[in-house]
């Protein structure tokens, strides 16, 4: 009886909120909205303490050594008497990867990110997800020996064979689709169906042979490169994109995730087959969180220092001709890594402070690039509210 | 909970306490070539005094770092220390004493397959300058070599400069940068157009070595003089040492010591 009644009480105070509640209330909002204030204030302080700290032991660099040799030379002599500090081929070297790593890892992560959340079923994507996601669970280390010691070896062994079957294998599925797609173009416009199928027929063979042909002849150019060192760009490149690979999944998938279930069925409704539906609808209204993805994941390549230390081959030189990948190459990261030893502030001026001019280049660098995806990010969501 | 927590803060920091104020750790830092030596001698060391001896590699360059810093008590070089460290060093109050404990042959190393049996020192260099690039042009098969060489703090690759291609000469930047004699013997003996440099002490039967100047290196010859790619190790220590430091400095004079560094292809001085 006793309980109930004091249940009753409250139940008709529950809207009347006492004086002193009130302020307690009021105190406790001001205070926690102030911790959260000053929590993000600090990461906003601390990101430009780093760019004062790496920028003010980067400017003497400049000051003892000026600006030419830094961007326009490729000697890299930092322990010499006196040293050359020309930063041109390792610049390079680091845009290089990040390219190359791009170039695998974007389309790849793109490509399993769709099928993830608009292929498979959702029994299959609850085990994938977590299976993708642990390869960024594995340390970079652990990546950087494999790449020491597996691949490298591997490269130089069968460099020319292993070259051939990653071409056949990358391209047979697209040529495969670009002839059917092609000999169904040039046949629409027949109106006769015999004739026009007799076309269709004579396009598929006359298309197949030739893309036959420029599979084999490329796959068999590539069979006879020989690759010299093991420790080059295109090795780094491939490790590089396994790990910027469960970023760029992981972060579109939620992308794609989040456009929801209510477009998906409206692009149905309005007889869009699934291609479609993903192609001109679902892609389109992700496009702004899929592009975070891919800088997320193209900085983590640009930033990863521990794999590219052991597998580049760190040799500080453009490669012969710019677009090889087979030659060994050299990067900022691995270069502040490697030159850090001996770079101490009290034996070498100049090569303490490249160091940091160095690292200067890389904050500039990822600071640019997030500029620009905020402001494609901005753009795309302006054009996709119709505006 | 915040009890025990507090209560583990208390023993920690005890625990921490002890390990500072405990004389009986000496920390070792330095040259990747010292390494093996280092750690071998430690172990006897401590079985033998119960004293404890830290033993980390970073690099000859790092060891001098970290003895100017004073976060070691004994910095191992593969080489003599610059004078720009040495004027750091007195700038900060720090004595570098310089102790040999060993000698060490530097060995040019070459993929097992690989037909080259011998090279100049003159050879040596231009394939390092970057003049020679084919195996062919110094008697092996045609291909191109992959120069591999350490990175600027490590001691061998002064040593290396030193004793073969003079120290003012460039290397060609398209050499390939390891940073470990492990790294450098791993690279070589999986890269069949490769060529690098190893301490004696790293070497086994992954690589191949080549005679210098018709020369092969191996503890009698550096021993003898004949072979003339050879270095002095060293540790550093502040000042002259004494007690336990002086009794690890002193360990390479003793038999069992001795038989330590020949036992890791190294030579005693």
């Amino acid at each position: 009886m006793a309980e109930e009644s004091v249940g009753e009480r409250n139940r008709s105070n529950a809207f009347v909120v006492s004086a002193r509640k009130r302020t307690l209330q009021k105190v406790a909002k001001t205070a926690g909205e102030g911790m959260l204030f000053s929590v993000a204030f600090l990461v906003a302080v601390i990101v430009l303490f780093i760019f004062y700290f790496v920028a003010r032991d980067a400017i003497p660099f400049f000051q003892i050594r000026g600006f030419s040799e830094f961007f326009t030379s490729s000697n890299w002599y930092p322990a010499d008497e006196p040293g050359e500090f020309g930063a041109l081929a390792i610049i390079y070297g680091s845009l290089m990867v990040t390219l190359g790593s791009a170039m695998i890892a974007v389309p790849m992560g793109v490509a399993a990110a769709i099928c993830l959340s608009d292929i498979l079923p959702f029994s299959i994507r609850q085990y994938a997800k977590p299976v993708i996601e642990m390869l960024a669970a594995i340390p970079s280390v652990a990546f950087g020996f494999f790449a020491l010691v597996v691949l490298a070896p591997l490269m130089q062994d069968h460099g020319g064979p292993l070259l051939m079957w990653a071409w056949w294998i990358l391209v047979s599925p697209f040529l495969l689709l670009a002839v059917i797609v092609i000999a169904d173009l040039l046949t629409a416009n027949i109106k006769e169906e015999k004739r026009r199928q007799r076309r269709h027929w004579m396009l598929l063979i006359f298309l197949g042979l030739f893309s036959m042909i420029l599979m084999f002849k490329v796959g068999f150019v590539l069979n006879g490169i020989q690759i010299l060192t093991g420790t080059n760009a295109l090795n780094v490149s491939l490790i590089l994109s396994f790990m910027a690979l469960p970023t760029i999944v992981s972060v579109s998938e939620d992308a794609l995730q989040a456009v929801g279930r209510d477009i998906r069925e409206g692009s149905y409704a309005l007889g869009a087959t699934r291609a479609e539906t993903i192609i001109k609808t679902i892609l389109p209204a992700a496009s702004s969180g899929i592009l975070a993805a891919v800088i997320l994941g193209i900085m983590r390549a640009l930033g990863e220092t521990m794999v590219v230390w052991m597998a580049s081959g760190n040799s500080s030189h453009i490669p012969q001709p710019w677009f090889n990948y087979l030659e060994a190459i050299r990067t900022l990261t691995a270069t502040i890594a490697g030159d850090m030893g001996e770079a101490d502030q009290v034996t070498g001026s100049a090569r303490f402070h490249v160091l940091f001019a160095m690292g200067l280049l890389l904050l500039i660098i990822s600071f640019i690039s997030n500029l620009v995806s905020e402001r494609i990010v901005v753009r795309q969501r302006k054009i996709l509210s119709g505006q | 909970m915040i009890k025990k927590l507090l209560l583990l803060g208390f023993f920690l920091s005890f625990a921490v306490g002890t390990a500072y104020a405990d004389v009986k750790t000496l920390v070792l830092d330095g040259s990747t070539t010292v390494g093996p030596v280092a750690k071998s001698l430690a172990t006897y060391f401590t079985k033998k005094y119960g004293v404890r001896v830290m033993v980390s590699e970073s690099g000859s360059g790092n060891g001098a770092k970290s003895l100017i810093n004073g976060s070691c008590t004994i910095a191992a070089m593969s080489r003599t220390m610059k004078d720009a460290e040495i004027a750091a060093a007195r700038k900060k109050g720090v004595n570098p004493v310089a102790h040999v404990i060993a000698f060490d042959g530097l060995a040019m190393v070459v993929h097992p397959g690989n037909p080259v049996r011998s090279l100049s020192k003159a050879q040596i260099s231009s394939i390092y300058r970057g003049t020679i690039t084919n195996w062919k042009e110094v008697g092996g098969a045609n291909a191109r070599i992959v120069v591999i060489q350490r990175e600027s703090n490590s001691g061998t690759q002064e040593s290396f400069k030193e004793l073969v291609t003079g120290k003012s000469m460039q290397i060609t930047g398209s050499a390939e940068t390891q940073s470990s004699n492990g790294a450098v013997k791993t690279r070589v003996s999986t890269t069949p157009s490769a060529i690098g440099f190893l301490g004696l002490g790293f070497v086994d039967r992954s690589v191949k070595v080549s005679a210098v100047n018709g020369v092969l290196p191996s503890i009698k010859t550096v021993k003898n003089g004949s072979y003339k790619v050879t270095r002095p190790l060293y540790l550093y220590t502040n000042g002259q040492p004494s007690g336990p430091v002086k009794q690890f400095i002193d360990l390479p004079n003793t038999v069992e010591g001795k038989a330590i560094i020949s036992e890791l292809g190294f030579v005693n001085r």
